[in-house]
């Protein structure tokens, strides 16, 4: 049972809310109350506008334990609009693959259960292609 | 608006309420109803309810549906999510059996904690219920803006009528004044009785329904009394409506019910969406308001009656506003969702819906 940190990391984790360095600008995530830029403190809450592109991507086939329910997924690390680098699953591909530079954007979406069919449900950021209108 | 309420059936707020933003959600997967005719009947393709349904990925529920279909409601709506004082969920496919899917979508959008959080049930009207509850909470002068959502993941047992059409999708509205509303929700009316029509008891998977008894005696009656009864309270007639909306567990059923009442094929057009998505359940009705508020004018009137196993149908008067125009194209549009589509086989969709036993 891990419910005490799944509950603190839920604003992160539901909307991609990281941190704005107040001295130099620099956008931060995941949060980390010090700015990776400049070193000063930087606490200003900053909503990512979840945009970004793929930046480097791989297929698991072997899931973790928690993950098998949903493989084979890609994994990518995304390069946001904002800047920063994030590890997350691409999710909704229908029939595109995955390339590097693919336009992606951010979804909440049900990334596995706390344990059996009785644990909570983890919810989390996924990235799919963007989607446009018809 | 007089401080002594006139006899009236209707519901009317004493403050007038309306739609500030709206929002819709449907996956990217269909299942054609042919596959399901496919697997049980020996590909026997006559009399097919819809064309396709709407299938849920592995990684979705009515949680993260119901915060896509708010987010875009958000985006259209333009406001400070934490001005929102309640988020009201409706849904008979919500992920938990005890804990709200509202206090996830409330977190989840900024709405929280200075806020109301329920899950609304009552079958495929579960939705519309939300709604109603908005217009009073906005009505009455308590509160400036409410989310009131209906979407479903909705399960028919392998082989059954329900399987052709059980789908995915929803949408969702910000309720607030009438003077910040891309449309105003004139009145409402509700026509409500004990009809045991469908259900599904506590641990059961899969729900029951009463075969035959489903059309007649619940779906349209109610229907049809639900929306005849506010047009008689409100003095309007069926021509008074650019538009008409009624819930669609199939493609037929609405048909009938637009017929029974006075409308022509074109009024339901915009928002007849189950041939292509198939029955969202507590979403069938609202997304096919969406549909319609996606191609609407400024002073389009509309009518929505939704209707929920149980038994019962919320009735809705609407009038579209100027607003509309400029906040429209500020999300994803219901047909941009529906134009979104992976087929998949009975296969896939058995291991998506979780119907494969793993132990
Ligand atoms: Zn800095």
């Amino acid at each position: 049972m891990e419910i005490p940190r799944h509950w603190r990391l839920n604003q992160q984790r539901y909307g991609l809310v990281g941190e704005v360095c107040p001295h130099c600008d620099t956008k931060i995530f995941p949060p980390r109350d010090i700015c990776p830029a400049c070193g000063q403190d930087a606490k200003t809450t900053f909503a990512f506008s979840g945009r970004g592109a793929v930046f480097s991507f791989t297929t698991i086939y072997e899931a973790p334990t928690g993950f098998d329910e949903t493989a084979p997924y890609t994994v990518a690390l995304v390069k946001l609009e904002e800047g920063p680098l994030v590890t997350a699953q691409l999710t909704d591909l229908g029939e595109a693959h995955p390339e590097i530079g693919m336009p992606v954007e951010m979804v909440t979406r049900r990334l596995r259960s706390d344990g059996d069919e009785r644990g909570m449900l983890i919810y989390g950021y996924k990235f799919r292609p963007v989607l446009k209108p018809a | 608006m007089t401080t002594t309420r006139p006899n009236t059936k209707l519901l009317i707020p004493a403050k007038p309420v309306g739609i500030i933003g709206y929002g819709a959600y449907v996956p990217r997967y269909r299942l054609p109803a042919r596959e399901v005719a496919r697997v049980w009947v020996g590909g026997r393709t006559s009399g097919l309810p819809i064309k396709e349904k709407a299938v849920p990925g592995l990684d979705e529920d009515v949680v993260t549906m119901s915060l896509e279909a708010v987010r875009n409601a958000l985006k259209r709506a333009g406001i400070d999510p934490a001005e929102i004082r309640a988020v009201w969920i409706g849904s008979e496919s919500h992920p938990y059996a005890v804990k709200p899917t509202s206090t996830i979508v409330a977190e989840a959008i900024g709405a929280a904690p200075h806020v109301q959080a329920a899950d609304m049930e009552f079958a495929c009207k579960a939705g519309t219920e939300a709604m109603v509850m908005a217009m009073g909470l906005i009505g009455s002068g308590m509160a400036r803006y409410a989310v009131a959502a209906g979407l479903d993941t909705a399960q028919g047992k392998p082989g059954d009528a329900l399987e052709y059409t059980a789908a995915a999708g929803g949408a969702a509205f910000i309720i607030g004044p009438a003077e910040e509303s891309l449309a105003t929700i004139n009145a409402s009316y509700s026509f409500v009785t004990d009809t045991p029509d469908f259900w599904r008891r506590e641990y059961q998977r899969y729900p029951e329904h009463g075969n035959r008894f489903t059309g007649e005696p619940a779906y349209f009656k109610h229907s049809t009394t639900a929306g005849k009864t506010l047009m008689e309270e409100m003095g309007t007639k069926p021509a008074d409506y650019k538009w008409a909306i009624f819930h669609q567990p199939n493609t037929k059923f609405p048909q009938r019910t637009a017929s029974l009442l006075g409308f022509t094929p074109e009024q339901i057009k915009p928002g007849l969406l189950s041939p292509v998505i198939g029955n969202t359940y507590a979403g069938a009705a609202i997304i096919g308001l969406t549909a319609t508020l996606d191609i609407a004018q400024p002073g389009d009137r509309i009518l929505m009656v939704s209707f929920g196993s149980g038994a019962g149908s919320d009735a809705f008067d609407i009038t579209v506003t100027e607003k509309l125009l400029e906040r429209r194209d500020k999300a994803l549009k219901t047909q941009d969702y529906i134009a979104r589509r992976t087929e998949i086989d009975y296969a896939t969709y058995s291991r998506f819906r979780g119907k494969i036993a793993m132990k």
